[in-house]
């Protein structure tokens, strides 16, 4: 049940897009066509989550213990950055076929801040279940840290088909390119402010 | 313009970069770590003294308490009169709001009134369940309320009026006050002093 | 370019939010308010200064390879810094910013910053780059604040000069983008002639 709800809520009601406003410049830089927009989700999916693991387990045994909490910040970054580039390294090698696809994704993740917000979210953040609240456990994190990634794989992917059919339209020369865009988006959120309540 | 880089420059740079970057942190957070004790002292006092009725003779605030009612454990801290008599009890609630925990300060006479409450964290939405902060007509029907009224809202068979259009925050905040007027009530009972 | 020119052209020219379009996270998530957009512009522009200051100092002797990580580093202990001052002196500030302070670490505008600019030029040129992009941030934040807080909730700067509610929509996450997108309009129509 907890994990359902964690899905639910992380993936509708508190998509991380569009509700939190994590991870925008890439979504704007990106979603012009879909499938660059496929590949960076598919990237962003892959770095959220293992980062998130890797950072939830330093947090736990290294920063904790020593009473080092206020070294979240720059510890989680340097992680985060040196396994962008390992991921890149070590795909390099065993799949090229999949670097081909996320390779060039992969630099522009470490300044992603849909990944350090997810770190640092599922560390210091008690989350809700029903009517009691607690900090994830190691599992729960990664489901959560999942679950996100697969809403900001949605909205982009949605946003990126709208976005295709807006450069056809004829709109008001002011707002031609990001601010249509960005006013769209608004009204997406608006959509999904409907799903809020829901868990 | 930037050097030409070598395995040896290379390491050198960035230990020498992370050496130096962690000394300061050490010494910036050395000379925080009492500020921040102190400020999050103050603002935990405040609000203690916030819910807490006024009185003109010397009182003293005890140190934090721990009691347990129905699973949940609460955090209290008594106010104390010059003679050592608990005149007051500030209760720290928790309960879960629309958006995530919801966590009120309660203060409460050891007969069960309630003397005044004041948010001290929660996450709800902005411009509606954010309202249990600023609310003046929700928060002022807690103020005095007598033990033997049901902290109830009108909709669940009680009296107090909720906030506009935030029904689960009201339930919560609701939830949370009447919690701490139990507690209170199960203290006076065990421990009166 | 003339010294006033490396500020102003923060300001109109290369404003961070509206030409650049960098640093979308905070500029959304934080503007419920005009206090709310002024205070985390402060923050970034505190950050901003004194990152671009130490980069330009020590970008001559980096190897080249190693430039972003010891950039991320530099910037990273600025934050945390600030993250431990803001704790120390201003805690109701830093529990509203919230997450959105460490994330200042990976705001493009700062990295930005120091690879377009701080990394090519003198110290001096870089604080002074620092102040103008900073100011340019704060404004943009203050500006989008300001249009929220009116059409949301009827106030400016926390004065309230309309009774009742406003739309709420504003003050949610959508309003965000719709005043941003706007905004960005009137910028283009203005700044073009």
């Amino acid at each position: 049940m907890d994990y359902i709800i964690i899905i639910v809520s992380a993936i509708f009601v508190n998509n991380i897009l569009l509700a939190q406003f994590l991870g925008i410049c890439p979504f704007l830089g990106v979603s012009g066509k879909l499938s660059t927009a496929t590949g960076m989700s598919g990237a962003v999916t892959f770095v959220i989550t293992l980062a998130t693991v890797v950072t939830y387990l330093i947090n736990r045994y290294l920063l904790v213990p020593f009473g080092l909490e206020f070294l979240q910040t720059i510890s989680f970054i340097l992680v985060i950055a040196s396994l962008v580039q390992m991921v890149e390294i070590v795909l390099k090698k065993i799949s090229p076929s999949l670097y081909q696809a996320l390779g060039i994704f992969l630099p522009l993740i470490t300044t992603n801040c849909a990944v350090l917000g997810v770190a640092i979210t599922v560390v210091t953040k008690e989350f809700t279940f029903g009517d009691s609240s607690h900090m994830l456990s190691l599992g729960e994190a990664t489901v959560y840290a999942l679950a996100t990634s697969v809403g900001y794989a949605i909205a982009m992917i949605l946003f990126a088909g709208l976005r295709e059919h807006l450069a056809g339209n004829d709109v008001p020369k002011a707002f031609k390119g990001l601010p249509i865009a960005i006013i769209t988006v608004g009204i997406m959120a608006l959509a999904f402010l409907g799903f809020s309540g829901m868990v | 313009m930037a050097a030409k880089s070598n395995l040896v420059n290379m390491t050198v740079c960035l230990t020498a970069v992370c050496l130096v970057c962690a000394a300061l942190l050490g010494v910036v957070y050395a000379m925080t770590y009492q500020p921040i004790q102190d400020a999050s002292l103050k603002a935990l006092n405040a609000s203690i003294s916030l819910v807490l009725p006024a009185s003109e003779q010397e009182v003293s605030i005890s140190e934090a308490q721990t009691a347990e009612l129905g699973g949940k454990s609460y955090e209290y801290f008594c106010q104390l009169s010059s003679e050592g008599s608990v005149t007051a009890y500030a209760v720290k609630s928790v309960t879960i709001g629309f958006g995530g925990p919801l966590t009120v300060m309660v203060g409460v006479l050891p007969d069960g009134t309630v003397v005044a409450t004041r948010v001290l964290s929660h996450s709800e939405t902005p411009g509606l369940g954010a309202k249990c902060e600023t609310d003046t007509h929700f928060l002022g029907q807690f103020e005095g309320l007598a033990p033997d009224v049901p902290v109830k809202l009108a909709k669940d068979g009680g009296s107090l009026d909720a906030i506009t259009a935030s029904t689960i925050t009201s339930r919560a905040y609701t939830l949370a006050v009447s919690n701490a007027v139990e507690l209170v009530k199960s203290l006076g009972g065990s421990e009166d002093e | 370019m003339s010294k006033l020119g490396i500020i102003t052209k923060g300001l109109i020219k290369e404003n961070p939010t509206f030409v650049l379009v960098l640093g979308m996270c905070p500029t959304l998530a934080t503007t419920t308010s005009a206090i709310n957009g002024l205070e985390m512009g402060l923050a970034t522009m505190f950050v901003l200064i004194l990152s671009n200051i130490v980069i330009s100092a020590i970008a001559p002797v980096v190897p080249d390879k190693v430039h972003i990580p010891v950039y991320i580093v530099v910037i990273a202990t600025f934050v945390t810094i600030l993250q431990l001052l803001m704790q120390a002196y201003v805690p109701d500030v830093y529990a509203t910013l919230g997450l959105f302070i460490p994330l200042i670490v990976v705001n493009c505008i700062v990295l930005g910053r120091a690879e377009a600019f701080a990394g090519k030029n003198s110290v001096g040129d870089s604080a002074l780059d620092g102040i103008g992009i900073g100011l340019g941030f704060t404004l943009s934040l203050t500006v989008i604040g300001m249009v929220r807080e009116i059409l949301g909730s009827g106030a400016i700067f926390g004065w309230k000069f309309l009774p009742g509610d406003g739309m709420l929509a504003f003050v949610m996450a959508p309003g965000a983008f719709i005043v941003l997108g706007y905004l960005m309009v009137l910028f283009n129509k203005l700044a073009k002639k």
